[in-house]
């Protein structure tokens, strides 16, 4: 009872272990690929999930047509649904999954916190009463601590103390704080976790009281607390924490006599001090990376269990076996707060499954459309090596041969992060994103070396075109004058910045040298050269730049010379011209581009949910003009200064595309 | 002594060439022209004496203020308004150092208003001429009209300034009319005029302005930001164009495997009948390298007309737009389908027709309008069409507008349709209003007529369609049909020339 990659991925070992298979869709969904890809197809409903993916009576409805035994939830939508598994209970049809109490008791935050405790799971320490000696709490808890305002919320009267005087101090100011913004002095102490990641571990149990513990995924990398790079194991744990982890993990799963596959997530501080999250009673997203490094296949050991098998493996059969790395290929535009939605057509659509330990979890094709109405991710892409290295290595090579056209991709932020020096040394935490990228994301940066690489493949790519322009076939009348030039001048534009390039060619080999840079200097004088097949159709340019491999992509080219490649993930548009062209483009007007305080246009598809302003309103610089919402996140539009609103073109309700004009200012 | 002067003089025709390189700002087309003058030079000074040097210095002058224009002040005039030289137009059009220039030593002969004095006369009159190659096939330059028949070659006409009154004419006789924004203008009477006679207040700009032409007049095809991006695109262009009409449609090398298979095809056309798709997803799946060279996208955009090539060979494509006016044919486009036909047919190239059409625009505006009259001018053009003519029909093939667009009546080569298809008089709800007026059932009886003939069926029983394809081998199946349709000939009755529905 899902959708997309998820449904997919239940699916193929569904198909493995000779289970037939019925998908529930929606109307929009008809045609999607979890639907060709089962033996039986339901549609549930309209497009939007409350009146087909969660929509109980409709699904109940598919299961009683198609007479299906089992439901696997897949994640989200009903799969913590403790309603749904006790409908399911009902007409004796197996829910792939735990049973209703473990859902229950880990679905609230307090009462999963109570049972973990009981169940002798380290829990953050805090004082839930009111404080009086904060210096003795503190000293109980275990430094550092946080200081929180009971009442308290968006950072007011929050501070940390690492010491008795900082905790004093805190103490004093927090509660003056507390007692000016909320009217309401009280405060908490609880312990602070300084420089967390996410870590979780993999708990499969069974209907016989045995349970296992697969390892860690360290989950650090996140946006708005959602994961985005996951890997497997751990950089940070040794095997003694691994262990106690572990225990602990299958002491709460044992202690809600928890069966099918769940996951345990803790917070873990600088001194490798864990604290359980929270458990979720489901398959995770990020499953494949546990499954690369234990061999283990978990939707088939789910489907076991809830068929009431007992577990195969032991504790010692668990292995750790290699490095798995997960990125999370979203449909989304990194360069705002790291990803908003983005929707579209797949225009061209090529996974990297050629390549060896490569694995890829999606549920689209070529054609198929990302829509307003689901999640936008594209899909799980799996590397795999011996080492962590080798792993990191095929995952930089995966996202160079990822075509992805037609939507805006999050490939980008997520080359930039398997490259990240920090990333690479281990040395992360849940912070990492705004961390390193505090202006928010912004593509790659050239490194002089890589600007000549670019340019030169670029000046290159444009001379191979010229060549193939002037290859005629067949006989003409009247006879064509081959210009058999094997040099050229050319002004390249990258960032703004003009640089001079020659470039001489022998058979499918360039030869490029920056002779100087127009208004930069840093890449004179290198030569670089350039090779590679040159097929202008394919999507993928593999070349040899200076002798290394190097896999770019075009995705633009035209006849006045823009050019667009993509190289070491980020997209970059250049312009390459004749030096006659180059040297006449100073006389060309300059287009003035609009000025674009004065309108608001939506910054992602998506539904306006409220329109605060009418025409004739004066607005304040930063109040909130309207709401969109788009894949179940609502987004605040705001004025950029202070005006009267001319016009307003949209109403709540309707729906909009990118760019398009919401309301013009005065 | 004349062997000596003829030495001398010889060197002075290279030297001031050379020279006319310095002073007009790296002009080298005059490269092209050195050579012949040299060995004229040669020749004469066998036979002239010392006194005709006086000639060859004339020569000399005249060509060098043929390449100066109206002179350096103007040149930076010119380029201060963000336009081009005359000169410079050429040059980056054309390959390097492939101009031939005609009639350099042309003058106006007007006598009146003081005209004949000397510093108002220009060698080559203002006016560039002559031949060079563009990706090395041969092109004829002008910068004013040629009153070369239309259909025997290729004419088109990058509009770079304002061209004003009966002038205006020149471009509307040729193939195609490029515009440059903000820079050029097309008006039969310009502001000044309207205004006396009609007191209508419009700018330049409004009135015959890129965007004007473009997206309402349709006089002009197409519109490029400034001068350059105007040149490198037509040479761009050019490379579609066969030289004339007894040359085949070009076939340039292609990289793009002809037998690839187009997998997102068979999921573009959506479920509900009534929901839009863009036929462009269409066009660039199935074409080389997604390339594609669209005639007047801004007008009539209920049809979709362009160049693209398949493995390598130029086609023309039409295709209606369901995401515009659910792709219906009204006056507009059946004009700019039309005449895109024409073209294609006049010059060989072999036209692919995408059909998914609910039928024709109904209303009084557009039957006043004479709806009638130009629709015929698409079915006119299709019927009388010799080129291979390939059409697949995606989704809606109705009534009337099923048969303008290339169907099997009008001497359709091959004709494909897609299991999305539906060959039909009209949609099932109109129908149904019609046949079954007054009646209860309405619902019942519309889902038999669903079944019956909304589907490629009925038009495949009766031969109407070739065969019914899987979407993602219509490239392949279009490749290879155009390669065996290469050979046809067809033509049609003697005539003088057949009378357009005009």
């Amino acid at each position: 009872a899902n959708r997309g990659e998820i449904a997919c991925r239940v699916m193929k070992t569904c198909r493995k272990m000779g289970i037939k298979t019925v998908a529930v869709h929606s109307d929009v969904d008809a045609n999607a690929v979890h639907v060709k890809m089962a033996d039986e197809a339901v549609c549930v409903g309209p497009a939007p999930t409350n009146r087909s993916y969660l929509n109980m009576d409709a699904i109940m409805d598919a299961i009683r047509i198609t007479g299906a035994q089992a439901v696997h939830p897949g994640y989200g939508f009903l799969s913590e649904n403790k309603e749904f598994a006790k409908r399911l209970a009902a007409e004796d049809v197996v829910f792939v999954g735990p049973d209703t109490h473990a859902i229950h008791a880990m679905g609230d935050k307090i009462e999963s916190k109570l049972l973990a405790k009981a169940a002798k799971v380290n829990v953050i320490p805090g004082f839930d009463g009111v404080v009086e000696d904060a210096v003795k709490i503190a000293g109980q808890i275990g430094y550092p601590v946080m200081i929180k305002a009971s009442a308290g919320g968006g950072g007011k009267g929050m501070r940390i103390a690492w010491n008795d005087d900082e905790t004093r101090e805190g103490f004093r100011l927090s509660s003056q704080e507390a007692a000016s913004s909320f009217g309401d002095d009280r405060l908490l102490i609880e312990k602070f976790v300084d420089n967390p990641r996410h870590i979780e571990i993999q708990v499969l149990a069974d209907k016989h009281g045995n349970a296992l513990w697969l390892n860690e995924r360290e989950c650090s990398i996140q946006r708005r607390n959602q994961k985005v790079v996951e890997e497997a194991p751990s950089t940070f744990l040794d095997p003694d924490t691994r262990r106690a982890m572990g225990e602990q993990a299958v002491q709460l799963a044992k202690a809600v006599k928890y069966s099918s596959a769940g996951t345990v997530e803790f917070l873990v501080d600088s001194k490798k001090n864990f604290y359980f999250l929270e458990m979720n009673t489901r398959l995770q997203v990020e499953h494949p990376i546990t499954e690369c490094i234990t061999g283990l296949d978990l939707v088939q050991q789910m489907i076991r269990i809830a068929k009431g098998f007992p577990l195969v493996h032991r504790q010692e059969d668990i292995p750790i076996n290699g490095w798995a790395i997960e990125s999370r290929v979203y449909a989304e535009d990194p360069y705002k707060s790291f990803g908003l939605p983005s929707i579209g057509r797949l225009s061209q659509y090529q996974e990297p499954i050629s390549l060896p330990n490569v694995r890829v979890d999606s549920g689209i094709q070529e054609g198929s459309d990302i829509s307003i109405y689901y999640d936008p991710m594209i899909s799980k892409l799996v590397t795999y090596g011996a080492t962590r290295a080798e792993a990191l290595q095929k995952m930089e090579d995966a996202l160079d041969h990822y075509v992805i056209r037609g939507v805006t991709h999050n490939i980008p932020l997520l080359r930039e992060i398997i490259t990240n020096p920090r990333f690479i040394s281990g040395d992360i935490t849940t912070n990492f994103l705004p961390e390193e990228y505090p202006e928010g994301f912004t593509g790659h940066r050239l490194t002089p070396e890589g600007r000549r690489e670019l340019l030169a493949t670029a000046a290159a790519l444009y001379i191979s075109a010229q060549l193939r322009s002037q290859r005629f076939m067949g006989n003409l009348r009247v006879s064509t004058t081959s210009q058999e030039q094997s040099q050229w001048e050319l002004q390249v534009e990258l960032e703004k910045k003009s640089h001079l390039v020659s470039l001489s060619r022998s058979g499918s080999s360039f030869t490029v040298s920056n002779t100087h840079a127009r208004t930069h200097v840093e890449v004179d004088g290198g030569s670089v050269e350039v090779s590679g097949e040159w097929n202008l159709a394919s999507a993928l340019l593999p070349l040899s730049i200076n002798g290394n491999p190097r896999v770019l992509q075009c995705l633009s080219r035209d006849a006045t010379g823009q050019i667009t490649l993509q190289y070491l993930g980020t997209q970059f548009k250049l312009r390459v011209l004749s030096r006659l062209a180059a040297k006449l483009t100073g006389h060309m007007p300059e287009k003035v581009p609009e000025d674009t305080s004065s309108i608001l246009r939506s910054p992602m598809p998506g539904s306006v949910v409220a329109v605060s302003v009418k025409p004739g309103d004066m607005v304040a610089e930063g109040q909130e003009i309207c709401v969109i919402e788009a894949m179940k996140m609502q987004n605040s539009l705001i004025a950029a200064r202070a005006a009267k609103v001319k016009s307003v073109h949209c109403k709540a309700g309707e729906t909009v595309g990118e760019g398009d004009l919401l309301v013009e200012l005065e | 002594m004349a062997a000596f002067a003829a030495a001398r003089s010889s060197r002075g025709v290279l030297s001031a060439i050379k020279a006319s390189f310095n002073t007009f700002a790296n002009v080298k087309h005059g490269l092209a022209v050195a050579p012949i003058a040299q060995s004229h030079l040669l020749q004469h000074a066998r036979w002239y004496s010392v006194s005709h040097l006086s000639v060859h210095e004339r020569i000399d002058r005249k060509r060098n203020a043929a390449l100066v224009g109206g002179g350096q002040k103007r040149i930076d005039a010119q380029h201060k308004r963000g336009k081009l030289t005359a000169r410079e137009r050429v040059e980056l059009l054309l390959d390097p150092d492939s101009f031939v220039e005609y009639d350099m030593f042309v003058e106006h002969r007007c006598s009146d208003f003081g005209m004949e004095e000397d510093h108002n006369k220009f060698p080559g009159d203002s006016v560039v001429t002559g031949q060079g190659r563009i990706n090395g096939r041969l092109v004829y330059v002008f910068s004013q009209r040629n009153v070369l028949a239309s259909g025997v070659v290729p004419q088109i006409s990058l509009i770079m300034g304002p061209c004003a009154g009966g002038a205006v004419y020149s471009p509307a006789l040729t193939d195609f009319t490029f515009m440059v924004k903000d820079t050029s203008y097309l008006f039969i009477t310009g502001p000044d005029v309207v205004k006396s006679v009609t007191n209508e207040d419009v700018t330049q700009e409004e009135l015959g302005g890129a965007k004007t032409h473009t997206a309402v007049s349709g006089v002009a095809h197409r519109a490029f930001e400034n001068d350059i991006d105007a040149l490198l695109n037509l040479r761009d262009f050019f490379n579609f164009l066969p030289l004339s009409n007894r040359d085949p449609a070009p076939v340039t090398e292609c990289q793009d495997p002809s037998d690839r298979l187009v997998p997102g095809l068979d999921t573009v056309v959506p479920f509900e009948t009534t929901k839009a798709y863009d036929m462009l997803d269409i066009i660039q799946g199935v074409v080389d390298e997604r390339e594609f060279f669209e005639i007047m996208p801004n007008y009539a955009k209920n049809i979709v007309v362009g160049f693209a090539r398949m493995n390598g060979r130029t086609v023309g494509i039409v295709g209606n737009q369901p995401k515009v006016a659910s792709g219906c044919l009204d006056i507009n486009s059946s004009v700019k389908g039309a005449r895109f036909v024409r073209f294609c047919d006049a010059f060989n190239i072999p036209i692919i027709t995408f059909v998914d059409v609910p039928g024709f625009l109904p209303g009084t505006s557009q039957e006043y309008g004479g709806i009638i009259r130009h629709g015929a001018k698409l079915l006119f053009a299709f019927a009388e069409a010799t080129v291979p003519k390939i059409t697949i029909i995606t989704r809606k093939a109705y009534g009337g507008a099923y048969d303008v667009m290339s169907s099997k009546h009008l001497r359709g080569d091959v004709n494909y349709a897609w299991p999305s298809a539906e060959v039909a008089v009209m949609g099932a709800k109109g129908a149904v209003q019609i046949i079954f007026r007054g009646k209860t059932n309405q619902a019942e009886q519309e889902a038999e007529y669903v079944e019956k003939f909304a589907n490629p069926f009925p038009a495949a029983v009766r031969g109407f369609v070739d065969d019914i394809i899987v979407p993602s081998t219509t490239r392949k199946r279009i490749c290879r049909d155009l390669e065996v349709l290469a050979s046809k000939k067809q033509t049609n009755p003697w005539k003088k020339h057949a009378n357009i529905p005009l």
